[in-house]
């Protein structure tokens, strides 16, 4: 398809709680990336970076600050931030520069070095921002995840059970990546023995905070051909649609929904949108899907998004889950990289982390962990303000 | 630190024009003149609605009644500017939806009723406690509390 690009390398520097500054990270996935690739930094002409918004005025030009890191070398640079989709939309523009016919290769890149705890909003006595409001009236990330799993359990009939295995399955296929920052299998026992943070999810639901980096690079096709690297993965869609009014199910950091009182307006689910754009993008239906890489803030999310992948009916994955069918062998395995549960969020470098994964698996590179004649794949996350992503990577 | 509604302190919306502080509270919102649209917090300059493009808004009281779309608790102390007693007492929350207005709005629930007490689908009401205490006043916000079948 016309609108395709390469991937011609991916990079990753291992997640953790390292405390250094996310430039290292950037630069160390960087540096991974182009060698994966066999693409001399010199001829990268576009560097578009996700923006990090807790590293000071570095992270929000971070494009340019992993640029200059790597070395001056006259390439255009961008930066883009979308929250957790921040990643997404700096591919997303990668794309556009290369499609436009502007520059053969570009790396793209995103790294984070989080804080300790619940995120937390700015400061002052802020009314008019919906985030300060919400943690004000003591609503946290949690509560909102736990919101959505709560529905599972009393409309579906999801159980503590189900949301526990998600983070079972997850972790056992997270032991064998070297670059996940938790790397213990955790039993059901373990899930049941942590905390209550958001009734009914528990400390093992509820994805941590992590410092990391991810790098593509990615090229025209005639730039891959040239280099012999024809056959190397391509992403076939990128979605970043935002909701459509009215949006009936409450997302961070919103207080209340839209309304869906006025004639003619419809409530509508926001996750469930951004893949369908990305199918039509690659021209392809979820039957087709190898594997996804899909934003488990909790183990209970993990459910939602099979979902809205339409990778099964509504209300029926923890169905797919207790059949195995969503483990490492099963019928449409999904985060075989170990998944938030096993990563944490480094929110710039995650979006870029599940493309990698795919990358991986796509190429047949991923090891222990590798599905089976892998030949699609896709990706979804979603953060604040109506920012998510969905990508679709096939070979 | 006392706990709230221990003292003659005055109370106080803990934002301003977001609730009524009578005996029956109402949130207050606003509703789109031209194509019906409700807005919780307030809208008043411009309407979400993509086909409107009304800037004409009037200020209403919603519903305060509603049925919980779902549920759940707060177990650890939020981070600021949540202000916490001490010791945190964990507090639930409920997603409550409003049938008039089709939207849902969140809020903690009362004191006193757990997780274990509510169920998707239950009929709630808005009342009003404090969130927390100052030097000058005593800070009220909204809150679910369930009605008796």
């Amino acid at each position: 398809m016309s609108n395709e690009i390469a991937i011609l390398g991916a990079g990753m520097h291992p997640w953790g709680k390292w405390g250094h500054n996310f430039v290292q990270y950037g630069v160390a996935a960087a540096r991974e990336a182009l060698a994966d690739a066999g693409v001399p930094w010199q001829d990268v002409k576009f560097v578009s970076g996700g923006a990090t918004m807790r590293c000071g005025y570095p992270g929000y030009v971070a494009g340019a600050t992993i640029a200059q890191a790597l070395g001056w070398q006259g390439a255009e640079v961008n930066t883009s931030y979308a929250a957790c989709a921040s990643g997404s939309q700096a591919l997303a523009a990668a794309r556009n520069k290369i499609l436009a016919g502007e520059c053969d290769v570009a790396l793209v890149v995103g790294a984070d070095t989080t804080p300790k705890g619940f995120l937390a909003p700015a400061g002052g006595y802020r009314p008019e921002d919906p985030d300060w409001v919400r943690f004000y009236l003591g609503i946290t990330n949690p509560t909102y995840f736990a919101l959505y799993a709560r529905r599972r359990m009393d409309v579906y009939g999801d159980t503590l059970e189900d949301f526990a295995a998600v983070k079972v399955k997850n972790s056992l296929v997270g032991s064998k990546n070297p670059r996940a920052r938790y790397r213990k299998c955790f039993t059901a026992e373990d899930v049941a023995a942590s905390a209550m943070v958001a009734d009914p999810l528990r400390l093992m639901d509820i994805c941590a905070t992590s410092d990391g980096g991810a790098a593509l690079i990615v090229s025209s096709l005639e730039y891959a051909r040239k280099l012999g690297k024809g056959d190397a993965p391509r992403i076939s869609a990128i979605s970043t649609v935002t909701p459509t009014y009215a949006s009936s199910v409450v997302e961070m950091p919103d207080i209340a929904t839209d309304s869906a009182a006025a004639d003619g307006v419809e409530a509508q689910a926001y996750r469930a949108s951004l893949p369908v754009k990305a199918y039509e993008e690659a021209g392809i239906g979820p039957e087709d899907i190898s594997l996804a890489e899909v934003y488990d803030l909790s183990t209970a999310l993990e459910l939602d998004w099979i979902e809205d992948l339409q990778l099964a009916p509504r209300g029926e994955a923890a169905a797919l889950l207790r059949a195995g069918d969503t483990a490492l062998g099963g019928k449409i395995p999904v985060n075989v990289s170990g998944g938030l549960a096993c990563f944490g969020e480094a929110v710039p470098a995650q979006a870029l982390a599940q493309v990698c994964e795919l990358t991986w698996q796509l190429r047949g590179q991923a090891g222990d962990r590798q599905v089976e004649g892998a030949k699609v794949g896709i990706t979804a996350n979603q953060g604040l303000f109506g920012h998510g992503s969905s990508v679709i990577v096939t070979r | 630190m006392s706990g709230p509604g221990s003292n003659d302190k005055p109370l106080a919306p803990a934002i301003d024009g977001w609730h009524t502080m009578s005996a029956k509270p109402c949130l207050i919102g606003t509703q789109c003149d031209q194509c019906g649209s409700y807005f919780f917090p307030k809208q008043t300059h411009y309407c979400k609605n993509p086909e409107c493009e009304s800037t004409d808004f009037t200020e209403v009281e919603l519903s305060r009644t509603g049925h919980i779309w779902s549920y759940t608790n707060a177990g650890y102390k939020p981070p600021a500017p949540f202000v916490a007693a001490d010791p945190f007492e964990p507090f639930a929350i409920a997603a409550v939806q409003l049938e008039k207005e089709q939207m849902v709005v969140l809020g903690q629930v009362v004191q006193g009723v757990s997780v274990e007490d509510l169920k998707v689908g239950m009929p709630v009401e808005l009342v009003l406690e404090p969130l927390h205490e100052t030097d000058e006043d005593i800070k009220m916000t909204w809150k679910w509390k369930p009605t008796p079948l």
